[in-house]
């Protein structure tokens, strides 16, 4: 496994995509600190771009690259390795490849404006801890949606189609259903609805920590709870922990079962 | 402060001997190494403008009336305990002057408002430099007028609004000063009930239960350059009129009914200059007509203004509101209330005609807090992508938020 994570690591280090995506936002996060040069504000902007699309590049890079490895996959399955160690080192590879363009593309323009010390770092490592579990599970899912469909087409509708579903689809139905249901208690459904969804997760994660002062207006019991103790980032995180083993446990299954 | 303020007191000792013998006034010296040691019998050989100068030490004494215009100073921060956790000075005397004492040691009471201080009926006192610790009340005024309050710290230890007194509590009080105090962990930090013409300047006030700076019924009043953070709620300004609330600071308001300033009933007053920054609610308006809002800062709050029913009249102009979670709720739908030349952090409007001034309107209601009002819980979906297609498609043709507030003139740049 660790010579494939290596392998697959260096392979995309060097893919144009990946350079792209990096000074994206080596670019995004100079430009921000350019306009204002204060570091919170450009976290808060950066949170709000990243939400949307961290997920959205790491679905779509997932699935490409799988795609763009099968003939790879296949010679490797050829030789003395085990199935597991395979998907296992290319999929870690790939995620730390994302996560590592990320955290230097929105971090090395910050250290010359005295992030390190300044009191935003909480906010941005925040904002950074996000970005980096988004891209993981939503190339996780892209691992699951590429191994699942063979056709290519069909493969990037999936991916896309997911994209869509939890950035956009699922908090209208969210909205829809706390409309209907709201003259019933409905904090724990709240709750419950925002754990099926990793980027609500994520998005909550950085509310906690930028919109303390309007989320402390509710009144209900156990959000306020939720909200106003360390309690809620607790479970958030816990939560997105498991977004990440499952879609990786159900992927090692699939490695193991998968013809091809 | 310390250092300067014992100076200060020292210059003030000096000039009051040298001045004694033509004012026939003496100066009783109170030390526990003195001829006086205990402070109830140097407060019955002092007549008239006489001085008592306390040095050093601790000394336990019950109720004292202080029914002669004389000067208590302190020098060496002497301690004074309430012996039977009763009231410590009762001042019905005019023209006196407490300076650079530490009290302590009144003890809460459900029957009786118990102060360290109470002023009852006189004029002209000054309450100087005062250290004031865990006290039911700190300073108490009652028909009380031309005082002042100065350099003053009242630190309680209030837990429930039930069980605490006020910082300060003046009632029935006319031409008050009250300046440079910190007042902290009390029920309200100052409060004013039937007070007018009095001046609040460049106090502190931190987390008391209830209110930094409450007002009831209290009118021509000014408040300025004071400080209000993490308190229940900042400022409460109630059934008053004609209160000028200029260069104040109010964050960390942070709760359930939490507001920086909550204005009910209130007419014809100012409020310009103001910084708003990190609480629930910026401002809270009940009721409250002909009040100019004006160059004010609103920043990281959850709403930066809440103008409930009855409120007309209003004129909001030349304020900066700065990334907060949702900038304005209006609670009735005709309104009067005129926005005008404001810079929105969420106005995504041009200038073509490069004036600085945006050539569309700003709808500054968003449909999500409607939503709110509603279902609450939906402050989770807050910052999401769909509420923010949600708010731009009411925006561009409005159908649940009033169309008449609007601010015709925003303005492309952020105010100084």
């Amino acid at each position: 496994m660790g010579k494939i994570f290596k392998y697959t690591f260096y392979d995309l280090v060097r893919n144009r995509w990946m350079i792209f995506y990096t000074s994206f936002f080596l670019m995004l996060t100079s430009a921000l600190l350019l306009i204002s040069p204060d570091l919170a504000k450009v976290a808060i902007s950066l949170s709000n771009i990243t939400v949307i699309l961290t997920p959205l590049v790491g679905i779509l890079f997932g699935v490409m690259y799988y795609y763009g490895s099968t003939d790879y996959i296949q010679f490797l399955l050829a030789q003395p390795i085990s199935r597991r160690s395979i998907f296992a080192g290319m999929y870690t590879g790939m995620a730390a490849s994302l996560s590592g363009s990320l955290i230097l593309g929105i971090g090395l323009p910050m250290i010359p404006y005295g992030i390190l010390t300044s009191p935003a770092l909480g906010t941005l490592l925040i904002v950074l801890f996000m970005a980096v579990t988004l891209s993981i599970i939503f190339s996780l899912l892209a691992f699951l949606i590429a191994m699942r469909a063979k056709n290519k087409i069909r493969g990037f509708g999936i991916a896309i189609f997911s994209w869509l579903f939890f950035a956009l689809i699922y908090d209208g139905i969210f909205l829809l259903l706390l409309l209907l249901f709201k003259d019933y208690p409905i904090e724990n459904l709240t709750l419950g609805l925002i754990s099926f969804n990793p980027i609500d997760l994520a998005r909550i994660l950085t509310l906690l920590k930028l919109d303390m002062s309007a989320m402390m207006g509710y009144t209900g019991a156990v959000l306020q709870k939720f909200f106003g103790t360390s309690q809620g980032s607790i479970i958030i995180v816990s939560i997105l922990f498991l977004w990440v083993l499952v879609p990786y446990l159900l992927i090692m299954r699939m490695a193991h079962k998968k013809d091809f | 402060m310390s250092s300067n303020h014992s100076s200060a007191s020292a210059i003030l000792v000096t000039i009051l001997v040298t001045m004694a013998p033509q004012l026939s006034a003496k100066v009783i010296d109170l030390c526990p190494t003195c001829t006086h040691s205990e402070l109830s019998i140097a407060l019955n050989h002092a007549h008239n403008k006489d001085t008592i100068l306390i040095t050093g030490g601790s000394y336990e004494c019950k109720k004292l009336e202080i029914a002669k215009s004389i000067t208590i100073i302190g020098r060496q921060r002497p301690h004074i305990v309430s012996a039977d956790g009763d009231e410590i000075f009762v001042v019905t005397a005019d023209s006196v002057r407490i300076i650079g004492l530490f009290l302590s040691g009144v003890v809460t009471n459900y029957l009786k408002e118990n102060a360290a201080i109470r002023i009852r009926r006189s004029k002209h006192f000054e309450l100087i430099g005062n250290t004031i610790q865990d006290c039911f009340f700190g300073i108490y005024l009652e028909h009380a007028k031309q005082g002042i309050l100065r350099n003053n710290s009242i630190e309680g230890a209030a837990t429930t609004e039930l069980e605490s007194g006020n910082a300060i509590h003046a009632w029935y009080c006319d031409s008050l000063i009250v300046e440079e105090n910190y007042v902290s962990k009390h029920r309200d930090g100052i409060y004013l009930e039937f007070v007018n013409n009095s001046l609040i300047a460049k106090n502190t006030s931190k987390a008391n239960t209830r209110y930094g700076l409450h007002f009831m019924f209290s009118n021509d009043d000014k408040y300025l350059e004071n400080t209000f953070t993490d308190n229940g709620v900042g400022v409460a300004v109630m059934f008053s009129s004609r209160i000028q609330m200029t260069y104040n600071e109010f964050s960390f308001n942070w709760g359930r009914s939490a507001y920086g300033l909550l204005l009910k009933e209130m007419n014809d007053a100012n409020i310009a200059h103001n910084s708003f920054y990190q609480n629930t609610i910026g401002i809270f308006v009940e009721g409250s007509n002909r009040i100019n809002y004006t160059e004010n800062t609103f920043s990281r709050n959850g709403w930066a203004i809440k103008f409930s029913g009855g409120c007309s009249a209003n004129e909001i102009t030349r304020n900066n509101f700065v990334q907060n979670s949702l900038d304005l709720i209006v609670g009735s739908s005709i309104s009067d209330n005129r926005f005008h030349h404001n810079f929105w952090s969420s106005y995504t409007g041009y200038d073509l005609d490069k004036d600085q001034i945006g050539d569309v309107p700003h709808y500054p209601v968003k449909l999500f807090s409607y939503v709110l009002d509603q279902v609450p819980e939906a402050i989770v979906l807050m910052r999401s992508l769909f509420v923010d297609i949600l708010n731009f498609a009411e925006k561009v043709s409005p159908i649940f938020t009033p169309k008449e507030v609007l601010d015709p003139t925003p303005l492309m740049n952020r105010l100084p």
